[in-house]
């Protein structure tokens, strides 16, 4: 069973969320990295990009499959993971740490719509 | 091992060649008339072997492929079949080799009758208006449908429609093609039965919607049922239907992209017309479409008239200003096309109803003896068409033996491995097609093979995780090829 840790709020696109204070930091979770297989390229949104919920920000590349990376949530990118340029394994190694970007938020009170732990565990449970 | 690790500086096959009007072994009179500024600076870094080195390199690589010459390829979506010798032969007449594209029309009489026959006979399979065998590959004869979609909709001022629509089981190519011509691309869900999920649809479509690319049968291996109701959706909203002739092969003769609502479709004649899967190329890719899309097939087409001694020509812009364009600079991969007319010549129309039959009943055939042994169906209770789908997903987690593995494991006993892990939606798939041209003994080996991979699973787990064993390579690391390219031997 894949680690789901306490604390994080999830997406029903397989992505976790970690909040500061209205400002998110990004990635995809560690039940993603595991039906994706080796990752083998992560391509970034850019810096000042302004995103709608579920707009498209990036790509997660496999051995398996090339699998789009959506916005949990509508905001603006503030930073970008580039380590993960040169080490995409880092996803596959640590997927709670190897975070993707960072967005503010344009509503804070959208958090409220994500998935908690024991939400997200029961949706991956069902796949 | 590569042809440059072999090389010695030096070393000539001069006394090999048969050079007219020199002496043997003598090397070639250098060209003269090459102006100075066209000439490279340093010679080319090519590998020096004898000729005898060079064909035993080169044998020694065929002797290691996997090739349907030599193995049941049941890959599935590609539709590896059979290409028959005579096609090839004939195709490799003398008098359409030495053609040049630039040659007068009336030099080329025989070879544009043959191509205008083909555009013919493609319009009646697919139940259409006119054909345009331009396209040089499957992925540029989708771009030109789709292009020829965004060129409707400018031509009528309609330039809000901003969305193609492409199910989650789809091809990687269509959404590629949809945004090649500048379109958004919106996923439509599959139903649990493997049909478009038409509510989803409705609630999808409207003013910004310019088409929709289907696959039908769909690459879950079923057909869409409600194909009529989903075209009058599209229509109804001012959008377009796209065929995506991938899976053609299921349907010849039998039912017609036209007759079910489609407006253009491209046709891969590697698959349903039997050229062969090159190596990258040459392809061919025809566009056909219907009467509202036909003004914008891709030039140039083969025309017929009785005009100026030549009763086929070449028609361009002037015939068809509405035409998207040229695709290439010629009239597309002629030697391809030619492979698909003789082989749909040989076939007739009673062969092509016979193409569609075998297919079906091969992978149903192999689909109920799959499931019999104990292998789980993605989409249990349909008929498959020419492909479907086993997943493997509870192997994967009961026995930790994954598709890639039970691919591997396959290769070991003489089989070339199904499509893995496509399409996405289907967890630890092996996509499964055996095609028109197999034999009930091929298919009954392949069941076999695949229940004793899944007895190994169970006993002997290592045989199957570290397979291949008997091929010239054993398992490749994919992920480091990947990770760390390396596809230039001069950079070494």
């Amino acid at each position: 069973m894949s680690e789901i840790p306490q604390g994080l709020r999830y997406s029903k696109s397989h992505e976790w969320i970690d909040d500061d204070a209205g400002t998110v930091t990004i990635g995809i979770t560690d039940h993603a990295q595991e039906l994706l297989g080796d990752i083998v390229f992560v391509e970034l949104p850019e810096v000042g990009q302004q995103l709608d919920l579920d707009g498209e920000c990036g790509v997660v590349e496999s051995v398996k499959a090339a699998s789009d990376i959506y916005a949990p949530l509508a905001g603006e990118i503030v930073e970008v993971n580039e380590a993960l340029m040169d080490s995409p394994e880092q996803v596959n190694d640590a997927p709670y740490e190897a975070w993707i970007f960072k967005m503010r938020l344009k509503n804070p009170a959208d958090l409220d719509q994500l998935l908690d732990a024991a939400g997200y565990a029961s949706l991956a449970e069902a796949e | 091992m590569l042809i440059f690790e072999r090389s010695e500086e030096g070393r000539r096959n001069s006394a090999q060649r048969v050079i007219s009007g020199g002496q043997q072994g003598q090397d070639e009179r250098p060209l003269t008339g090459i102006p100075e500024t066209m000439k490279r600076a340093t010679a080319a870094r090519l590998p020096e072997l004898s000729e005898l080195q060079t064909v035993r390199h080169y044998t020694r690589l065929s002797q290691k492929n996997f090739s349907i010459d030599t193995h049941f390829y049941p890959l599935g979506s590609c539709t590896m079949k059979y290409n028959p010798r005579g096609a090839n032969t004939l195709a490799m007449q003398t008098g359409f080799l030495n053609r040049h594209p630039a040659g007068d029309a009336a030099l080329g009489q025989g070879v544009m009758a043959c191509l205008y026959d083909l555009q013919e006979i493609l319009r009646e399979v697919t139940g259409m208006e006119a054909t345009s065998l331009t396209p040089a590959a499957g992925a540029q004869g989708e771009f030109a449908g789709v292009a020829m979609i965004r060129a409707y909709h400018d031509a009528r001022g309609d330039s809000e429609r901003s969305e193609i629509l492409v199910p989650d089981a789809a091809h990687g190519t269509n959404p590629a093609s949809a945004v090649m011509c500048g379109y958004k691309v919106r996923e439509i869900p599959t139903d649990k039965s493997g049909d478009v999920d038409v509510d989803a649809l409705r609630s999808i479509v409207g003013p910004q919607t310019a088409g929709i690319m289907l696959t039908n049968p769909s690459t879950l291996g079923v057909f869409e049922r409600r194909i009529e109701e989903i075209a009058e959706i599209m229509h109804q909203a001012g959008g377009l239907l796209y065929y995506d002739g991938a899976n053609l092969n299921a349907i010849l003769g039998k039912t017609r992209p036209g007759d079910m609502g489609f407006d253009v479709i491209h046709i891969n004649v590697h698959k349903t017309f039997s050229t062969p899967h090159g190596g990258g190329g040459p392809g061919a890719g025809p566009v056909v479409a219907n009467k509202r899309l036909a003004p914008y097939l891709p030039i140039p087409m083969v025309g017929k008239s009785a005009e100026d001694g030549c009763e086929y020509y070449w028609v361009e812009e002037q015939e068809r200003p509405e035409s998207i364009g040229r695709l290439s600079a010629w009239s597309g991969n002629i030697g391809v096309l030619l492979r698909a007319y003789v082989y749909a010549k040989m076939l007739g129309s009673v062969g092509m109803e016979r193409v569609a039959d075998y297919s079906v009943l091969n992978a149903s055939y192999l689909m109920r003896r799959l499931e019999q042994a104990g292998f789980t169906l993605a989409i249990p209770g349909r008929r498959a068409t020419h492909e479907f789908i086993v997943t493997l997903k509870k192997e994967s987690k009961d026995l930790g033996i994954s598709a890639m593995d039970f691919a591997k494991r396959l290769l070991d006993y003489g089989h070339h491995a199904p499509t893995t892990y496509f399409p996405l939606l289907v967890p630890e798939c092996l996509l499964i097609e055996p095609t028109e041209t197999e034999d009930r003994e091929t298919m009954d080996a392949f069941v076999e093979a695949m229940v004793t991979i899944l007895r190994e699973a169970k006993e002997s787990p290592e045989k199957v995780k570290g397979a291949p064993w008997t091929l010239p390579v054993r398992r490749l690391d994919d992920v480091r090829a990947a990770r760390e390219l390396d596809l230039n031997w001069y950079n070494r």
